[in-house]
């Protein structure tokens, strides 16, 4: 039987408080509204008879007398092969104009993966772009973020890295997206013809900050159950600063003393509760998460980013544009790098960044206003081939086009004895030859 | 077994309650009867049973914090007071075991339940069909105390000792010893009668409250090195059998290739990781390559030695706090026996994290960074459990703990890392400048120190004379050096002297060949002492050396040479016609310039 009352007694923020007994702590209610209008609210905590609830949507125009309707309960996904190509929103209503969804439910924020069941990955996820490919590559079930700021095109490498990888299911979770942007994530499907097996759970701006709040967690319950049929999802969240910023204002409406600059101190349980749902199942499918943390003011040490950084497998910094090669970082290459790739990926990769940062100390010496000497007249010219063949989002390789190509601009520039690569490798796959 | 014969505590009147208030995961509930601090209580749910902890009482309202998810709780949720504090479960078996911060079995919990971890799953940590060969050691008569021998097995190289249970105190006689045998852990193996004439029997196993430190002996002071095969660790920033240590860094600096190093290479008995708050994947790395690595110093498969106590970021985070108390709880057993444990416990912060979500919702008045004003107290606590203990036959067995600090924004001034630097032995600081510029292990010697040098320096003396006096000096030319690199980035390599950049060369080539070392090649990985030895006295014949010099370029050109012909050396086999070969080239060339 479901519960009914009809008095609310408080309202601040997106929290109400109703007198109702027997209401379970995570269950999930409904308010509606005289206007028809029915949102969704979940229980917060429990005070004797009094229980708190998060509301949804904004609780501008609830009713002290509207009704609060208890669902006996929890947050629930619906998922199954009709959920491909939809569209919704963070409590799971359709937002494409279509049909509600049908399907099996499952509970959000389920419980762990038991780390023994867990895998060491040994799969790369080719997305032909050289930065990431080539020098960070990603790994099948990496969980792993984009740092930028507001203004660089993070969402497009999302969707590139959406577009190229052979993922059987792709799960985008926007966060805070403006109508712009949630267009052009539609646009990029339907261009690439991707739309039937991607699904949209998406927050946009203009909708109150806590709806983001189940986002992560609706696109993620669905992933998991995905990936225990045997498919590999890949997981695109942007932006999780969006997410973080909405549970520091639950937070501080629920008069929790802040930890840092406003966060409350279950943040980075909070944020890796989500990424640690990236998973690689034995003999089964697996779930890869690629986010965007955008960084407020560039700081890396700002809790949103640095928390993510402690939990994430690895970063890609995007600035200027360019994947910036120094403070990306993947964790899981070693994993694949001359083990599942070709065995030159390594050294050449590790003198190519090599080159590349001495370059950027002759140009330092160059601005300075030093004479060159003529190794730094190489450098130079080195670090703008760098900069156009590799750093370049638009170029598309696959990876071994990207490895000859690295080769090559190598050797239009040093001799063989400068680059310093172990010379079995230099005589097996370096061009100097070739060219002389 | 009788009623009468499971002794271990008088039965506890058993309280209960109703919850009254819920707000994560911490409840209010109104009991009746007796409840004791830190009990351990079951939270009803549905069908399911939460296990929960008690934390605070206010009259006739405890508080509690529940150890899992507490979606489904309401208000008059019964609740149901067990009257036995949080313990862990000791006994043979526990080596090799994956348990969570609750000391459940990971691998049972999955056959049990499969890819995700249940809630109000709780399985007994011991095998308890595994026989284990019984042989008994104190006879019928004998008068025992807590911690002394009443039997031993095998537990993979190592005697496991049964002991008169540590809960229990005074004297007890032996009036009953099973025959050597093979027997699971819930059979009983001995009894005795305490003083007043009440039977108590024993098994294998015994349970020990773990938050409270386990200790019967004298502590004593530490004065064996802990051997990491770490070059900077071992020679710089020495470790010592019973002492502390704590390695803070940023992310992505490296503490976990660290982490993972000292757990292979540490020259100890016993391991215990505990994996708390941090990536599962880590773990996973462990769980999957250690029983396919070998101990570098018994050539056994390094998973007999290892305890993995793994509570990962996504699992309950109250259970993360318990996970390092379990952990050393397991450390203390094995000190008993009178065997060298080394916990290391990634990370820290995440502890305390974990402390400071209660804290916050006990409401309790914030410190730093919302921290609760009891932190630094826990932190020292924690350390503390620590330390040699000589044992009653005369052996002794030691516990080292390593905690990896994390500290927010990689700023070392927040509270976590400041109130483990109050207490711990050495500080192996690693700096985000020193990883981005790849001089692994990042372990940074300006910011680094140990204060077991000397002591260290002691025992090393018979080898090499005045070992402590090289080391510090060997530090002070690191800081000299980069006093002068910092100077000559100003006024350049012509504006500065020939002896300075002597000084500066000489850091750099210590830096360069000696600290730096490379976690990913097969020999250079692990470096053992006597091998550093050697290096370490040629580091030294070429900081004694006055060299001439007649141009920076020179100077410069010939120091490049050589610490790449030492590193060159460094991948060599030990001892190997090359690696003998590459030494005397060095020493000649430093010798005849």
């Amino acid at each position: 039987m479901k519960k009914v009352y009809d008095r609310i007694n408080n309202m601040r923020g997106n929290l109400i408080t109703v007198t109702a007994a027997g209401a379970r702590l995570g269950e999930l209610a409904q308010v509606h509204l005289h206007d028809g209008a029915k949102i969704f609210a979940s229980v917060l905590k429990i005070d004797g008879d009094e229980v708190t609830l998060q509301v949804f949507k904004s609780t501008r125009g609830i009713a002290t007398n509207d009704k609060v309707m208890f669902l006996n309960r929890e947050m629930q996904a619906t998922y199954g092969d009709a959920l491909l190509g939809r569209r919704l929103d963070g409590v799971g209503e359709p937002i494409d104009g279509g049909p509600k969804v049908v399907g099996e439910t499952v509970n959000i924020g389920t419980t762990s993966f038991n780390p023994v069941k867990r895998i060491i990955p040994r799969e790369m996820v080719r997305t032909n772009i050289p930065m990431i490919d080539l020098f960070n590559c990603l790994v099948k079930s990496q969980k792993i973020p984009i740092f930028s700021i507001p203004g660089e095109p993070y969402n497009q490498l999302l969707m590139r890295i959406a577009n190229q990888t052979d993922a059987d299911v792709v799960i985008i979770g926007g966060m805070g997206l403006t109508f712009q942007e949630y267009q052009a994530f539609i646009e990029n499907a339907e261009a690439y013809g991707s739309m039937n097996k991607t699904v949209m759970f998406i927050h946009r701006a203009i909708d109150p900050p806590v709806e983001c709040l189940l986002v992560p967690d609706m696109a993620l319950a669905c992933a998991e159950k995905f990936a225990v049929e045997g498919k590999d999802v890949l997981v695109l969240l942007t932006d999780m600063t969006a997410f973080a910023d909405a549970i520091k204002e639950i937070a501080i409406t629920m008069d929790q003393v802040p930890s840092n600059r406003g966060y409350p101190g279950s943040l980075y349980s909070d944020l890796a509760s989500r990424y640690e749902k990236a998973v690689l199942i034995e003999g089964g499918g697996s779930i890869t998460i690629v986010g965007v943390t955008t960084m407020p003011g560039d700081d890396v040490t700002h809790p949103i980013p640095d928390n993510t950084g402690y939990i994430t497998e690895g970063q890609f910094y995007l600035h200027g544009g360019r994947i910036d090669p120094f403070g990306s970082l993947s964790r899981l290459k070693q994993l694949v790098i001359g083990k599942v790739t070709r065995e030159d990926h390594g050294d050449l990769a590790n003198a190519m960044i090599r080159l590349y940062a001495e370059s950027k100390k002759a140009r330092e010496r160059q601005s300075m206003g030093f004479r060159l000497s003529k190794w730094d007249e190489k450098l130079l010219h080195y670090s703008q081939l760098f900069e156009d063949r590799m750093m370049n989002l638009e170029v598309n390789y696959a990876l071994e086009a990207a490895l000859d190509l690295g080769w090559q601009m190598l050797a239009e520039v040093f001799d063989a004895g400068e680059v310093g690569i172990n010379q079995a490798l230099i005589d097996k796959y370096g061009p100097w030859r070739k060219l002389n | 077994m009788s009623e009468s014969l499971s002794p271990e505590k008088p039965a506890a009147a058993s309280a209960a309650g109703k919850v009254e208030k819920a707000f994560g995961n911490l409840l209010q509930v109104r009991f009746a009867g007796r409840v004791r601090q830190g009990e351990v209580a079951f939270v009803k749910v549905g069908d399911r049973k939460l296990k929960a902890e008690v934390i605070e009482i206010a009259g006739a309202l405890a508080k509690l914090q529940v150890f899992e998810d507490t979606r489904g709780v309401d208000f008059n949720t019964e609740v149901e007071l067990t009257g036995d504090l949080l313990e862990a479960e000791l006994g043979p078996g526990l080596l090799t075991s994956i348990v969570d911060g609750l000391q459940n079995p990971l691998e049972e919990v999955a056959k049990l339940s499969g890819y995700f971890l249940p809630t109000g799953v709780y399985i007994a940590p011991l095998d308890r069909e595994r026989k284990w060969d019984y042989i008994p050691v104190a006879a019928v008569g004998a008068s025992l105390k807590r911690g002394d021998t009443v039997g031993t097995t095998s537990e993979g190289r190592f005697t496991h000792r049964i002991m008169v249970p540590f809960a229990l105190y005074g004297v007890y006689r032996i009036t009953w010893t099973a025959p050597r045998g093979f027997y699971n852990v819930d059979q009983i193996v001995a009894k005795a009668v305490d003083p007043a004439g009440r039977e108590h029997a024993f098994t294998m196993t015994q349970k020990w409250p773990i938050k409270n430190s386990l200790a019967q002996g004298e502590k004593i002071k530490p004065t064996k090195m802990m051997g990491t095969g770490v070059r900077i660790v071992d020679t710089q920033f020495p470790l010592i059998k019973g002492g502390t240590f704590c390695t803070p860094g940023p992310f992505g600096a490296g503490k976990t290739v660290l982490q993972h190093h000292l757990s292979k290479y540490s020259s100890v008995d016993i391991v215990v990781v505990v994996a708390c708050g941090e990536r599962a994947g880590e773990v996973v790395e462990v769980l999957r390559e250690f029983p396919h690595l070998t101990d570098p110093y018994t050539g056994e498969s390094l998973m007999n030695r290892t305890v993995i106590v793994c509570n990962t970021s996504s699992m309950p985070v109250a259970a993360r706090e318990s996970s390092i108390y379990l952990g050393i709880t397991i450390a203390e057993y094995y000190r008993q026996m009178g065997l060298d444990v080394l916990l290391l416990a990634d990370s820290t912060s995440r502890w305390a994290q974990a402390l400071r979500e209660m804290s916050g919702r006990l409401e309790e008045i914030p410190g730093d960074e919302a921290f609760p004003a009891y932190l630094g107290s826990r932190i020292a606590e924690f350390y503390e459990r620590s330390g040699v203990i000589a044992l009653a036959d005369g052996a002794q067995g030691s516990i080292t703990i390593g905690g990896a600090v994390s500290p927010a924004g990689g700023n070392f001034e927040e509270p976590v890392t400041q109130a483990t630097l109050a207490v711990v032995g050495a500080f192996l600081g690693l700096s985000r400048e020193r990883s981005d510029s790849r001089r692994y292990p990042a372990i940074d010697p300006l910011i680094s120190w140990s204060k077991y040098v000397d002591t260290i320096g002691h025992e090393l003396d018979h080898q090499i004379p005045e070992w402590s006096a090289m080391v510090k000096r060997a530090n002070k030319f690191l800081l000299q050096g980069n006093e002068i690199g910092r100077r000559m980035e100003v006024v350049g390599e012509e504006g500065t002297s020939m002896d300075d950049m002597q000084i500066y060369l000489k850091a750099e080539l210590y830096d360069f060949s000696y600290l730096q070392q490379n976690a990913f090649d097969k020999e250079d990985a692990y470096c053992p002492l006597e091998r550093q030895m050697l290096l370490f006295k040629l580091i030294n014949k070429i900081f004694d050396k006055k060299f001439k010099f007649t141009s920076h370029d020179e100077a410069r050109g010939f120091f490049l040479n050589l610490q790449n012909q030492i590193k060159n050396m460094n991948f060599m086999p030990f001892n190997s016609e090359m690696y003998r070969n590459a030494h005397r080239i060095i020493e000649e060339s430093v010798e005849l310039r």
